[in-house]
């Protein structure tokens, strides 16, 4: 379009989209702080107002008025109530739900601006259809991709890493479809057949690729797939030479990137490995060479570990899934506090893959009172294990496995873990001594200073909290 | 390719740049609702449901046209409702407890 045409109300309304844009980068500025972090979200939201308003001003609403009564109204009216509903240990798969409907509302705006341009399928230029297929592909990828992780933390289906001989190949095949499709979009040949085989292809390898994803490996792809979602919005913006959708989607791209590779760093595996390794499904071999371990387990009374805890000068908390699945974050908060009435001094652990997204932990806790100051990362709270009477892992792994730093041979070997171990005395609340999601044995149980608490986690914790009162 | 697509080029990888700049200082207590946050943001695709589904000739068909608004629209406020939810649940230690206040 030549720039001599845009008229006086455009550029208003890119000088409001300009300042959407500014306000998204300070609301995410301002996350940066907990203090800060919901006026952060304010101003984003304010930003997003100002968007939608000055777009208003380029709607026909007398024909289509009602296609912003029905959709606009119904999704907000969804998207607010099940915000409201969801319980704070569902909210991964909250997120992964709100991420796909992004994700397919950006294939499709980028579908239509296809169809649109190339309805009997004349020639576009390559940067139209670059644009407009990248969108559609990754767009549709994160909506497939997101449905099936959903699915997967609600436990509609299972959440163990799905496999079958041969299935790299098959992915493998269909990514060849979408990169074919997407080439002879571009290059103009048979367009629109081989955009809709990009387009399908692309949504089946969402489905494809989530399947074989183990729970312990969901933070790595809830960030991938919101990364995804980003760049999908950014490419949109392309298509429609809009730069407050090439900005939005610039940002969530990077910071999508940015957490992905922070979990797969937190897991000691690339991408790919995370990808394509199927983790959770091999079980792993010989478990132990770690110095110490016995090769028995002791188990312990409710009453000793009680005793223990209250007569600690320091005890750390160590939360993982188990936690969140059995909704102990409450409870783990009543135990804190009859500790610290008790002069016992309680912090946190929180390993930056515990749960099913990044700072899942922090969040259930939070919901639960705990003031995030009592909340250590791995590298602040390592070195005070040594120093701590008592480590109480409530339903964390893999995470806390010293296979991980002696044992060359174990699949999570090199993995940074929690020192729980170099605590004085270490308790474990598990359900049963099935191993963790990544399906290895852990030694720690079988150290002399570990002992074993079984049951549900908010039982026992509950368990505890009363004998301590009694004390 | 066109002056326009290099212009919108440069707008795109300055914007991720910030957004590393930006993300990277975002401490890891609050990497969930930075995630919903961002989460939200993405919502802005609501902008371009609108201008393909509101407009004198749409470009897709009514029931399509409801649905990408409504996707998108789904995005943005049960985004923002979520990370607002997160982020009200997150607090200092409020009252110093006695044996703070005596080591100060």
């Amino acid at each position: 379009m030549p720039a001599a045409a845009v008229s006086a109300g455009q550029i208003a309304i890119d000088a409001a989209y300009l300042v959407t844009g500014i306000c998204f980068i300070l609301g995410l500025k301002f996350l940066s702080h907990p203090q800060t972090a919901r006026n952060g979200n304010r101003i984003s939201m304010l930003g997003m107002a100002i968007a939608l308003v000055a777009t208003g001003f380029l709607l026909d609403w007398s024909s289509a008025w009602w296609v912003v009564a029905i959709g606009l109204g119904g999704g907000a009216l969804v998207g607010i109530y099940s915000a409201r509903a969801v319980k704070m240990t569902a909210m991964p798969q909250m997120v992964a739900l709100f991420n796909g409907a992004g994700g397919g509302a950006a294939a499709m705006v980028a579908a239509a601006e296809f169809l649109h341009l190339n309805p009997g399928g004349s020639a576009l230029s390559w940067d139209q259809s670059l644009p407009i297929i990248l969108s559609t592909v990754i767009g549709a990828i994160s909506f497939t991709g997101s449905i099936i992780a959903f699915l997967k933390l609600q436990e509609l289906i299972t959440g163990r890493p799905l496999t079958y001989p041969g299935q790299q190949f098959v992915n493998g095949l269909i990514a060849l479809a979408v990169v074919g499709g997407a080439a002879l979009t571009i290059a103009n040949v048979d367009t629109v057949p081989a955009y809709f085989v990009a387009l399908g292809a692309a949504a089946l390898l969402g489905i494809l690729f989530v399947l074989p994803i183990g729970g312990a490996d969901m933070p790595v792809i809830i960030s991938l797939l919101n990364s995804f979602t980003g760049l999908a919005a950014a490419m949109t913006g392309f298509v429609l030479g809009n730069n407050v959708l090439i900005i939005s989607g610039a940002l969530v791209g990077a910071s999508g990137t940015f957490l992905t590779m922070l979990m797969s760093k937190a897991m000691n595996r690339s991408i790919a490995n995370v990808l394509f390794g199927a983790f959770g499904k091999v079980v792993a071999g010989a478990g132990g060479a770690v110095p110490g371990a016995t090769g028995a387990i002791r188990e312990a009374t409710v009453d000793d570990v009680a005793t223990m805890l209250a007569y600690a000068k320091q005890v750390i908390i160590v939360p993982g899934y188990g936690m969140a699945v059995a909704q102990a974050q409450h409870s783990v908060r009543e135990l804190e506090t009859q500790l610290e009435k008790r002069g016992v001094e309680v912090k946190y652990a929180i390993h930056p893959v515990a749960g099913r997204m990044p700072g899942h932990m922090n969040v259930l806790l939070a919901e639960a009172n705990v003031p995030y100051t009592s909340l250590y990362d791995m590298d602040d709270i390592n070195p005070e294990f040594p120093r701590t009477d008592v480590a109480l892992v409530i339903g964390a792994n893999d995470v806390t496995n010293p296979a991980a730093r002696t044992v060359a041979s174990s699949p999570i070997y090199g993995m940074p873990i929690l020192d729980v171990d170099k605590a004085h005395n270490v308790v474990v609340l598990k359900r049963s001594m099935k191993p963790g999601f990544a399906g290895i044995d852990n030694p720690l149980y079988e150290l002399p200073n570990t002992v074993m608490l079984f049951g549900d986690a908010k039982a026992s914790v509950d368990l505890l909290v009363s004998a301590v009162k009694a004390l | 390719m066109s002056a326009h697509l290099l212009t919108e080029l440069t707008v795109f990888i300055l914007a991720v740049f910030v957004g590393f700049e930006v993300i990277s200082k975002v401490p890891t207590t609050l990497h969930t609702p930075l995630m919903s946050a961002t989460n939200a943001i993405h919502g802005i695709v609501l902008v371009g449901a609108l201008l393909v589904a509101v407009v004198a000739s749409p470009k897709l068909g009514p029931v399509l046209s409801v649905a990408v608004v409504f996707l998108a629209s789904l995005n943005v406020f049960g985004g923002y409702v979520v990370t607002e939810r997160m982020l009200s649940m997150f607090k200092p230690r409020e009252t110093p407890t006695p044996r703070d206040g005596a080591k100060r």
